[in-house]
């Protein structure tokens, strides 16, 4: 039973405050003609009543910890608290980032070793630490690429993205002033390279860049990356890689290795750090050697047994610029270095390993109910369509909002947006055996009731949660967006 | 290892079920290449790893140890012990974007609460449900300027924090946008003439210098020539007993949250404030949270107005946000239901009167000038003597005195600014004067 709890603006008052203040001293007010004359409309609650008003609220949330949370794309693995314990540390979280740096010379070794540990893992020559999030590494690799165009005086203004990529990717390469053009996937579900190297090799010579996420969208390993590679290199183009599937992979291959000349990881996936709700993440970009010196500032330098954090450009370098203020999701990485310690690489590339078991685990217990768009193994998730449920009058929808129900987190839905009615599942490498189980019991069960006609009981979905279905059409028509009090 | 929970027989017997006889046959798409082989340090217990990360730890001279008065965009405010535990809680921390709202009313009605006291805190109609940074939010807030107005010319104060100038230059550099930086205005003295071929003028509010200006007569200015007026608050407790950006007139508001959500972290994870007039929604960046109703008529939220979004609209989007700062804006919202309006009414006038009581005295020193006549919580100093120089020596004295301006511009060299919030007792600002006496 989860009760109900009203908004802070129904249960608060301008005259409660859950801090208390020492006096003041007496001074001039030096604020000029703009002293505050206006209530800003802020109600405020106790302590003991802030405490009730956001467990409750906590209460109506689902997470990792407790419960199976296979949203495809996004690797929901497990967050150990240890890392949430070195995080807090005071010499970590109590540090100003303008601080000399001479009293910051362990933040500055825990970036330099975390950037070591990422260029080591991925072949690199160079991490770009500060960008905050994948779409923000994105960003950051892009403006690095046209700066180091720009620098050779080539004005191309194309970017090559395969039609399965997160939408981050067209929309990034757009925000670079790029123009966007889509190479097709072919019916195995990886990019049709025909197309591509007709586009490379007999297309305009204006690519820029090739964006690819590998492995994909549709959880494969693009096989013939080694010829894309070649194609796009050959053409005078780079080859960015899209990390955000970085966790099937870690350990077993060196990005650098398959040709990729930058790629951000995503340490709120792969390196175990927590999504908090939507953020905050943190992004870094590892660059090849030409790229690394158009990468953005800051970056940490080590010089002797000093560490020097570089913040602004004194014109040895041709680093583009920046993309923030400050030095990165700094208390994000220090989390990320604490689960890479504890793995080592053993542990990285079991983690790899079990990713892509428990995904084939699902794939082999559902594929008789479910159809697979690309038959055969898949690496850390897997792609299921809707087809099998034609004539039942149930939709991918119906499943994950059933999957609620038997409580469960559902699977990303409809994505890659190149299938119908997708449904793609990422278990991650730290759930159990017993947890795969229950949760293909679940999706076993709801399919065989769709199959046998209970469309009616399953549309009506979630019944077991603290909300029903939502109306979404109505909240996006005529948007309400902040709190209004009607009694005024 | 201790995060895996299968154990060797279920991987065997998954392997039997999949049909394959090692996990190593669902790599074989990986091409084979000749490799150095990875060297990372051997795995660690807990034991160790805590072992070197509090090594590493120790050696920073962290603010709670000794008197900080740091700021330059960042400022260091006392969190509530019961916004670090609750942000602590696995529902709030491990759960995501709350892509499937029945199992996430939690975080969308906090994000709901958020969005409405950004949006009242900055005197707008609407605000998004965070951004990465207020750098960032800067950028895009100059990025949907050159959406509304359809110009790509952007003014950037001297009064801007010079890494977020740097920010919004850099960010826009590509897509032919004309990014004119002005000169830093140490001095308050700058003046800004729209001629109408501008997207936006950013100011900020208190500036980097920490002068307080009312930007109305700009604000008119800017809309006289079809220009946008957006607003950066870098330190948003300023807001307390500062009129908000929305009564000025600006069309865009950004700002820096982090230091009224989490500890200052080496300046990260930041937390960014946006918010707009309601007609120019659709052309904001970043998740939105819209209140509706389930199917049995109760009321709930959902994140609306995706069609904005990267997910939905590719490189048509407003932006190509997905991950946000999510946690840090729940524990912003937090904070400040805490504090209510007395709270942080409260607050602000105590941070505003603390440095106020400190700009009396820091001027009474020889070689001492204050160059504010107005401020919220930080000053400008201009020294006889080298700024750098001065906070290495005060370092040596256990006391983090403030920040030289030479480390963005080099040829400022004896200007300091300093800052001083709650956190700050009369004890510790009497070891400042006394550091600037020396």
């Amino acid at each position: 039973m989860i009760a109900e709890e009203p908004l802070l603006f129904e249960i608060g008052s301008d005259d409660k405050t859950a801090v208390d203040f020492p006096p003041q001293p007496d001074a001039e007010e030096c604020l000029g003609s703009c002293r505050r004359t206006k209530k800003i409309g802020l109600p405020g609650l106790s302590e003991p009543e802030a405490m009730r008003h956001y467990t409750r609220l906590s209460q109506m949330n689902i997470s990792v910890d407790s419960a199976f949370y296979p949203l495809g794309s996004c690797t929901m693995k497990y967050n150990p608290r240890l890392n949430e314990k070195m995080a807090a540390l005071s010499g970590f979280s109590e540090i100003h980032p303008f601080q000399p740096q001479n009293t910051v010379q362990g933040a500055l070794e825990a970036i330099y070793i975390l950037n070591e540990l990422l260029a080591e893992l991925t072949g690199m020559k160079a991490v770009a630490f500060s960008p905050a999030a994948g779409a923000h590494g994105e960003l950051c690799g892009m403006m690095t690429i046209r700066a180091a165009l720009t620098h050779r005086g080539d004005a191309r203004e194309v970017v090559l993205v395969p039609e399965s990529a997160h939408g981050t990717n067209p929309a990034t390469a757009a925000m670079c002033g790029y123009r966007i053009e889509t190479i097709p996937v072919n019916a195995e579900g990886l990019v049709d390279i025909a197309a591509l190297q007709k586009r490379l090799v007999h297309g305009e010579k204006n690519v820029a860049a090739f964006m690819l996420t590998n492995p994909n969208t549709c959880g494969l390993f693009e096989r013939d990356i080694l010829k894309m590679a070649d194609m796009v290199h050959e053409a005078g183009a780079f080859f960015y890689m899209d990390g955000a599937n970085f966790n099937a992979i870690m350990g077993h291959v060196k990005p650098a290795d398959l040709g990729v000349d930058a790629m951000h990881i995503n340490v709120h996936k792969t390196f175990s750090t927590p999504h908090g709700g939507g953020g905050p993440g943190a992004g870094p970009v590892v660059f090849n050697a030409e790229l690394a010196p158009f990468m953005p500032l800051p970056w940490v330098e080590k010089d002797g047994d000093t560490y020097r954090l570089i913040e602004a450009n004194d014109g040895s370098v041709h680093s583009f610029g920046r993309m923030r203020a400050f030095n990165g999701q700094f208390a994000v990485l220090i989390r990320a270095l604490a689960y890479i310690l504890a793995m080592g690489l053993p542990g990285l590339r079991q983690a790899a390993e079990d990713a892509v078991l428990n995904a084939n685990y699902v794939r082999v217990k559902l594929q008789d109910i479910l159809h697979l768009p690309y038959p055969g193994t898949c690496m850390h998730e897997v792609l299921f369509d809707d087809s099998s449920l034609e004539g039942t009058g149930v939709t991918t929808l119906d499943i994950a909002k059933n999957l609620i129900d038997a409580g469960f987190h559902p699977m990303t839905i409809y994505f890659p947006l190149i299938v119908h009615g997708a449904m793609l599942i990422e278990p991650t490498e730290t759930e159990s055996k017993r947890t795969l189980d229950e949760f293909v019991a679940a999706v076993r069960s709801i399919v065989a009731k769709a199959k046998e006609g209970k469309a009616e009981e399953l549309t009506a979905a979630p019944v077991n949660a603290f909300r029903r279905r939502l109306d979404e059409t109505t909240a996006a028509r005529n948007p309400v967006l902040v709190y209004k009090d009607e009694t005024q | 290892m201790r995060y895996l929970p299968l154990t060797d027989a279920e991987r065997e017997e998954m392997l039997k079920d999949i049909g394959i006889s090692s996990v190593l046959e669902l790599f074989s798409d990986i091409p084979q290449v000749d490799s150095k082989p990875i060297e990372l340090p051997v795995p660690k217990n807990e034991v160790e790893v805590e072992r070197k990360l509090t090594a590493l730890a120790g050696k920073n001279i962290s603010a709670a140890k000794i008197p900080s008065f740091l700021g330059a965009g960042a400022y260091r405010h006392h969190i509530p012990a019961l916004v670090d535990y609750m942000i602590e809680r696995g529902e709030f921390l491990t759960s995501y974007t709350p892509y499937q709202p029945e199992v996430s009313q939690g975080t969308l009605q906090i994000l709901f609460e958020f969005q409405t006291q950004v949006a009242r805190l900055f005197g707008l109609d609407v605000a998004n449900a965070s951004l990465y940074d207020g750098a960032s939010a800067a950028f895009e807030a100059a990025a949907m300027a050159e959406r509304v107005t359809g110009r790509k010319k952007i003014i950037v104060s001297g009064g801007v924090h010079p890494q977020v100038a740097d920010t919004v230059k850099s960010c826009l550099q590509f897509n032919g946008t004309d990014c004119v930086v002005l000169p830093p205005d140490a001095e308050n003295t700058e003046a800004i003439e729209p001629v109408g071929d501008e997207a936006c003028v950013i100011v900020q509010y208190p500036s980097f210098f920490g002068h307080v200006n009312d930007y109305s007569a700009l604000a008119e200015a800017c809309h006289a020539k079809g220009a946008l007026l957006v607003v950066v608050v870098m330190e948003p407790l300023a807001l307390g007993i500062l009129k908000s950006p929305g009564d000025m007139g600006a069309d865009i508001a950004v700002g820096e949250g982090m230091g009224l959500a989490s500890h200052l972290n080496f300046g990260g994870p930041g937390l960014g404030l946006f918010a707009t007039r309601k007609e120019l929604v659709r052309n904001m960046p970043g998740r939105l949270v819209g209140e509706t109703k389930d199917a049995d008529g109760k009321r709930g939220f959902v994140l609306t107005m995706a069609t904005r979004e990267q997910h939905i609209r590719r490189e048509k989007a407003t932006s190509n946000i997905c991950t946000n700062a999510g946690l840090m804006a729940v524990a912003f919202s937090m904070h400040l239901a805490m504090l209510g309006e007395k709270g942080f009414t409260k607050l602000a006038e105590s941070n505003h009167a603390r440095t106020s009581r400190l700009a009396s005295e820091v001027a009474k020193i020889p070689g001492v000038t204050v160059l504010n006549k107005t401020f919220f919580n930080e000053l400008t100093l201009k020294l006889d003597r080298s700024a750098a120089a001065l906070v290495e020596k005060m370092a040596g004295h256990k006391m983090l005195g403030g920040v030289p301006v030479s480390r963005f511009y080099p040829d400022k060299e004896d200007l300091l600014l300093v800052a001083r919030t709650e956190t700050n007792n009369t004890e510790e600002a009497l070891h400042l004067q006394e550091e600037l006496k020396k």
